[in-house]
């Protein structure tokens, strides 16, 4: 749904207790029995009901409309012409949604590279740290991790306000020439500050994570490495990565796909002051093309080109999660 | 470990860890800074703000930003807004997610696995990717700009993850103690409000409480679907604030006080479940 940070927070808040259930069916008269077999079916009716209104029926109308060439007169009643692959064949062609899609996937590397480089530098820390200076570290990670999305947009948007902001007075105070500096106009700054913020928002989870993982390290294996003479550098890659990789690996993905949906944050940031043509990314270009140019065509086939691409990322998160179902 | 071993060593791991316990104080001081501004610059006044040199303690501060805010007239109808879809949404979600749960963690059944898979799929579908197609259904039946509108969005936004929530909650309790009860005599479904409905409370809470945040957050969809200022989420009221910041005069302390209004209910409920989010983390990935 959103890319809120308690959203992540519970994305991997999945498996619990994974206790495969006996069938108790073999005890019960036939009457009960036709009754359990219908049972599930009835249960799921609300579920799959609300899903195919809010989702199934957008996503099919999507469908249809990224085939129709369907404008402002469409909006007025008039029909929209049937144009099989038009829309899509106009995009592929488009040297502006190619800067899109290049831009999208640079601040997604960018951010998502350097959030789980922070990330599991702090998980690290926090296994390696006293107890007293762990919990200070995971209460501040935790209250970062809480913030609303437009909470924070509206702290970074002030800190770095081109006037009074505390980043201008920092910089200028050492001397560099910062004064009534403007972050927003730029679009190379304003992906920096967009992607500062997309960081600091998400190191916690990755911190967690990390974190959550290092501790089912036996210690152990680090001391007889150590004993054995592994210096620092080596029981990291040699001993600790190799026994998070699962994390690690399920956290990068997840944060490759949040990060290449970005919305939120810079929808915020254009809105504070900057060009948007110059800082669209695939969201926000979709929402500009909707709602500001009413070309509902071209918007569902951008749109239809994310869920493409969110659902082949997704694919390896979803094979790892049902096989935990399958798990005893 | 025996002291004896480490001991030639000993001098250089000291100094090392007393590096590394500065890092963590200040890589947390550094990341809490932002909220500790946002707390700091909403208790003081705008003249103060404005001045050439931060104030870094709320020295003279007060709470008239938040007098300002809330008196303001616009808080109170965002908040309302805010409180009546996110309490929609936690109901009908937990609701339906229920329902789902059990069919999936209680029943073996043809498209059992099939149903799994989309719920996961489903979860994973960015807002940015349908946002437009909703609109359009919204607007085709005349539900923008209500409360229904937004929350059946919401609802159906939410309830995948609520039902993969819910199903390791119910799959922890044994179906066994159900079995138990049924040989006393109890009907299954006596048998489930008796017995597993009860061992099931702390999880019902940690999934509403999930919902509950996902709705008070929202920000894409609102944006899409409310978009008279009379009806707005506390999302949306609170993007008024920045807007345009680059070009107008802004009241940093009052944008700050409001924003520290919408983060603390947030917080709180984060903090709430915090434990059983960090434990579910541990199990669901380390497997995988």
């Amino acid at each position: 749904m959103t890319s809120s940070e308690a959203s992540r927070s519970s994305a991997l808040l999945t498996g619990t207790g994974l206790r495969r259930e006996r069938a108790v069916d073999d005890t019960l008269a036939p009457r009960r029995r036709t009754r359990r077999r219908i049972a599930p079916y009835v249960l799921l009716i609300p579920a799959v009901g609300i899903l195919v209104i809010a989702l199934g029926y957008p996503l099919i109308w999507q469908l249809i409309t990224s085939m129709q060439k369907f404008g402002l007169a469409q909006q007025f009643g008039k029909p929209a012409d049937f144009v099989w692959f038009a829309n899509y064949i106009a995009l592929a062609t488009d040297p502006y949604m190619w800067t899109v899609i290049g831009r999208s996937l640079a601040f997604c590397f960018v951010a998502a590279g350097c959030t789980m480089v922070v990330g599991t530098l702090f998980g690290v820390l926090m296994s390696t740290v006293n107890r007293g200076v762990r919990i200070v570290l995971q209460i501040s990670m935790l209250l970062v991790w809480a913030m609303p999305v437009v909470a924070a947009m509206t702290i970074w948007t002030w800190l770095f306000d081109w006037h009074r902001g505390m980043v201008n007075w920092l910089l200028t105070g050492m001397g560099l020439d910062f004064h009534d500096h403007s972050w927003l106009q730029n679009p190379i700054s304003f992906f920096a500050v967009g992607a500062l913020v997309v960081i600091w928002m998400s190191t916690p989870f990755v911190a967690f994570c990390v974190y959550a993982g290092l501790v089912q390290v036996p210690g152990e294996v680090l001391e007889a490495a150590e004993m054995d003479g592994a210096g620092a550098r080596q029981r990291f890659w040699g001993i600790i990565v190799p026994m998070i990789r699962p994390i690690l690996a399920i956290v990068l993905l997840l944060q490759v796909i949040w990060d290449l949906r970005v919305f939120t944050q810079i929808k915020l940031l254009q809105d504070a002051g900057s060009i948007a043509s110059e800082t669209n990314v695939l969201g926000t270009y979709i929402y500009q093309l909707g709602t500001g140019s009413s070309d509902f065509g071209t918007a569902s086939a951008v749109s239809i080109f994310v869920l493409l691409l969110t659902i082949m990322l997704s694919a390896f998160y979803v094979r790892s999660l049902v096989r935990e179902d399958d798990e005893p | 470990m025996t002291a004896s071993i480490r001991s030639p060593r000993r001098a250089k791991p000291r100094t090392s860890r007393l590096l590394l316990n500065l890092l963590a104080v200040v890589a947390a001081l550094v990341w809490i800074f932002p909220v500790y501004w946002m707390v700091n610059s909403a208790l003081l006044p705008n003249v103060l703000l404005q001045s050439g040199t931060p104030a870094f303690l709320p020295f003279g501060g007060s709470l008239d930003n938040f007098v300002a805010v809330v008196g303001g007239g616009t808080f109170l109808p965002a908040l309302g807004m805010s409180v009546m879809i996110a309490g929609i949404t936690v109901v009908c979600c937990l609701f339906f997610a229920f329902l789902a749960a059990l069919a999936i963690s209680r029943f073996r059944f043809r498209g059992r696995k099939s149903f799994v898979l989309a719920v996961l799929f489903v979860q994973m579908l960015p807002a940015e990717g349908l946002f437009i197609a909703q609109y359009k259904m919204m607007a085709s039946v005349h539900l923008l700009n209500t409360v229904l509108g937004i929350s059946v969005l919401y609802i159906a936004a939410v309830v995948p993850f609520t039902i993969w929530m819910l199903r390791g909650f119910i799959a922890g309790i044994p179906a066994d103690l159900e079995e138990a009860a049924m040989v006393d005599g109890l009907s299954r479904t006596q048998a489930f409000l008796r017995i597993t409905f009860p061992l099931l409370a702390p999880g019902l809470v940690a999934s509403g409480v999930y919902a509950f945040l996902q709705a008070w957050n929202e920000f894409t969809v609102a944006l899409v679907i409310l978009q008279k200022n009379a009806d707005q989420t506390l999302p949306l009221w609170l993007r008024g604030f920045i807007q345009q910041s680059t070009s107008k005069a802004i009241d940093w302390g009052q944008v700050m006080a409001a924003s520290t209004l919408v983060a603390v209910p947030v917080i709180v409920f984060f903090l709430f479940v915090q434990g059983r989010m960090t434990s579910g983390l541990v199990s669901g990935a380390v497997k995988g």
